[in-house]
């Protein structure tokens, strides 16, 4: 173990002592991305709402005294005003109020969904790639039963059987990111493994193999590394479809419940007739929001595998 | 193929062995005494093993019989015909209209790359990605069915109707504009970007500018020469929509209350109806492999490249 550790060491004191030539294909990923506008336009809106959902409760409880359970009486369903600007619901909250905490529960499931499928993914897919062979033929015909599956069908009878063991809301949200985090993260083993298959015939990896570096060492600081722009533009949009999930999930009751909100969930009121005839501020608002989100984690992948792509010298 | 089929069925059996209760709890009476339950259940064999209750599974399964479903108390069967055409049929008017949509815009995009209607495009098919089908389907039912009355909100066919031939076919396709709009976007979207991108490396290679060079007028050039190699990765993801075919956007339909298997497995999941899942699982997953091997055969079909290796 103690060897482990400083070889760790060893590690990165050496990227240390080259941090020029190791910042700078960061440096050109930086200066394409900010070139395009679109998918810097991606990123702004993408901040906005990290901001505030992370903070706006905070504001909301301390300087307005409203939180995601008060209850205002004399305004139920309340149209928009001065002192709910987007209305209250069907007891009485405030909706701008449930739209931030929705959004903190919806980005926190997107992203540690995707985190279980990246470390998953990478894992497998890196294995799978570096062994080759039965060990390779053994995994991916795994990945093939996995893929076989109807996604969202299985999410949905996952899901129903966490309603039959009465999981506890507080919970049941994180069964619904490891959920999706575990049925998602094929498509990322499946690249991954593809460029470790090519990775692993280049000439530094016969220098990693003279120097006698344990498999485990090779696959995790030689391999990985190298194929950390896929996993990245893929882990990217993978929060985006992940926070779709969700809120598909959601809004047919069987994702996040309440009395924690969710912006699919926030959306399910529209099936009453009036609401959404009459009542437009308690669902529009949350349907953009993850219309809005998801749209700019798209924007934002995209320019992202474009600034990576190492092909594309505009 | 065969193998990853008998590992998939082992996960859906998995599965539902994993939820709570037996095929016994949604099926009979609460008041059965407890003798008559245990009988049914050796009847059934729910009281023996879960690898002998497997082996049972899937010999009936092999045969073609998935079961009873609970809740219809019919045959998974019987129940799975009557409403995966009403699917089938929506997803392959969406499907034909999104290719007739898709290519042409996928193969402009590409040849005016980096133009204002290229961009117009991308940005368009991003929100097509990004719009989540739910909020985007009740959008447009409270616009053109709530609002201004011009589409119905739900079903497939006017209630009561007794219409057939040609009136039957105009009322169905009447009832089915909105939820097309719906599943258009979505895979419009997709197929778009695809053939932009493929469209994009066929361009430059070296064989279009020899077309060029000999002065075939660039419609020519575009479209006979260039898409007809830009077609191939795409005419593979054809292959692997056969099973959207007939799973149905699930979300999409049961907003729209079409009659289709997408409701039913919704219904399905809320009311435990574990052997009419396991069935419409079973099925999807086996459409899934079918259609990649169709992907397959498809792609040594039109690349003879491919069939060389």
């Amino acid at each position: 173990m103690a060897e482990v550790k400083n070889n760790l060491n060893k590690g990165v004191e050496l990227k240390g002592a080259k941090k020029e030539d190791i910042m700078s294909p960061w440096k050109i990923v930086r200066h394409r991305l900010r070139r395009n506008k679109l998918a810097m336009a991606g990123l702004y809106i993408l901040l906005f709402m990290i901001v505030v959902s992370v903070f706006g409760p905070i504001v909301q409880k301390y300087v307005f005294g409203i939180t995601m359970e008060k209850i205002d009486l004399y305004n139920i369903s309340a149209p928009p005003s001065l002192k709910h600007p987007l209305g209250t619901d069907e007891v009485g909250r405030d909706i701008l109020t449930r739209l931030m905490y929705g959004g903190r529960i919806s980005l926190t499931v997107g992203i540690v969904a995707v985190s279980i499928s990246v470390v998953i993914g990478s894992i497998i897919g890196g294995i799978s790639g570096y062994y080759g062979g039965v060990v390779d033929g053994i995994i991916m015909r795994f990945v093939d039963i996995f893929m076989c599956f109807p996604f969202f069908p299985l999410l949905l009878m996952l899901a129903a059987v966490l309603s039959d063991y009465k999981v506890d809301p507080k919970y049941r949200i994180y069964f619904v990111m490891v959920i999706i985090g575990i049925l998602s993260w094929t498509g990322l083993a499946r690249i991954v493994r593809g460029q470790i298959l090519s990775l692993r015939e280049q000439e530094f990896m016969q220098a990693a193999e003279a120097l006698g570096l344990r498999d485990r060492r090779k696959i995790f600081r030689h391999l990985l590394p190298n194929t950390f722009a896929s996993i990245i533009v893929s882990a990217t949009l993978g929060i985006g479809s992940a926070i779709l999930s969700e809120s598909a999930l959601s809004y047919l009751g069987l994702g996040v419940t309440p009395p924690y909100p969710s912006w699919g969930q926030m959306v399910q009121v529209a099936t009453d007739y009036y609401v959404m005839k009459y009542e437009y501020w308690k669902w529009i608002p949350p349907g953009v929001c993850i219309f809005l989100t998801v749209m700019a984690i798209n924007l934002f992948g995209d320019g992202l595998r474009d600034a990576l792509d190492p092909k594309l010298k505009r | 193929m065969i193998p990853v089929l008998i590992g998939v069925s082992i996960i859906i059996f998995l599965i539902f062995q994993a939820a709570p209760g037996d095929a016994l709890t949604g099926m009979m009476d609460p008041k059965m005494s407890y003798e008559t339950k245990q009988k049914i259940r050796k009847q059934l064999h729910l009281d023996e093993p879960a690898i002998v209750q497997y082996k049972y599974w899937v010999q009936n399964v092999i045969r073609g019989d998935f079961g009873e479903s609970f809740y219809f108390k019919q045959p998974v069967g019987r129940v799975m015909n009557t409403y995966i055409w009403n699917s089938f049929y929506l997803s392959l008017a969406s499907f034909i209209l999104s290719v007739l949509i898709a290519i042409p815009i996928g193969v402009i995009s590409a040849t005016r790359q980096y133009s204002f209607i290229d961009y117009f495009f991308t940005v368009f098919a991003l929100i097509g990605i990004s719009m989540p089908s739910f909020f985007f389907g009740l959008l447009l039912i409270k616009w053109f069915a709530v609002d201004i009355n011009l589409f119905p909100v739900s079903g497939m066919m006017t209630p009561g109707s007794t219409a057939v031939g040609f009136e039957k076919f105009k009322d169905v396709l009447y009832h089915m504009v909105l939820p097309l709009t719906v599943l258009t976007l979505g895979s419009v979207a997709g197929l778009m970007r695809y053939t932009r991108s493929s469209m994009l490396e066929v361009i430059r290679q070296d064989y279009i500018r020899t077309a060029r060079a000999k002065g075939l007028r660039e419609k020519v050039v575009i479209y006979k020469h260039a898409l007809r190699n830009a077609l191939i990765p795409v005419v593979t993801i054809f292959g692997m929509w056969l099973p959207g075919l007939f799973s149905g956007a699930m979300i999409t339909e049961a907003i729209f209350n079409w009659p289709g298997i997408g409701p039913i497995e919704l219904l399905a999941v809320n009311n435990r109806d574990y052997p009419l899942l396991m069935g419409i699982n079973m099925l999807l997953a086996f459409l899934t492999l079918l259609g990649n091997l169709i992907a397959d055969v498809t792609y040594a079909i039109v690349d003879p490249r491919i069939r060389l290796k």
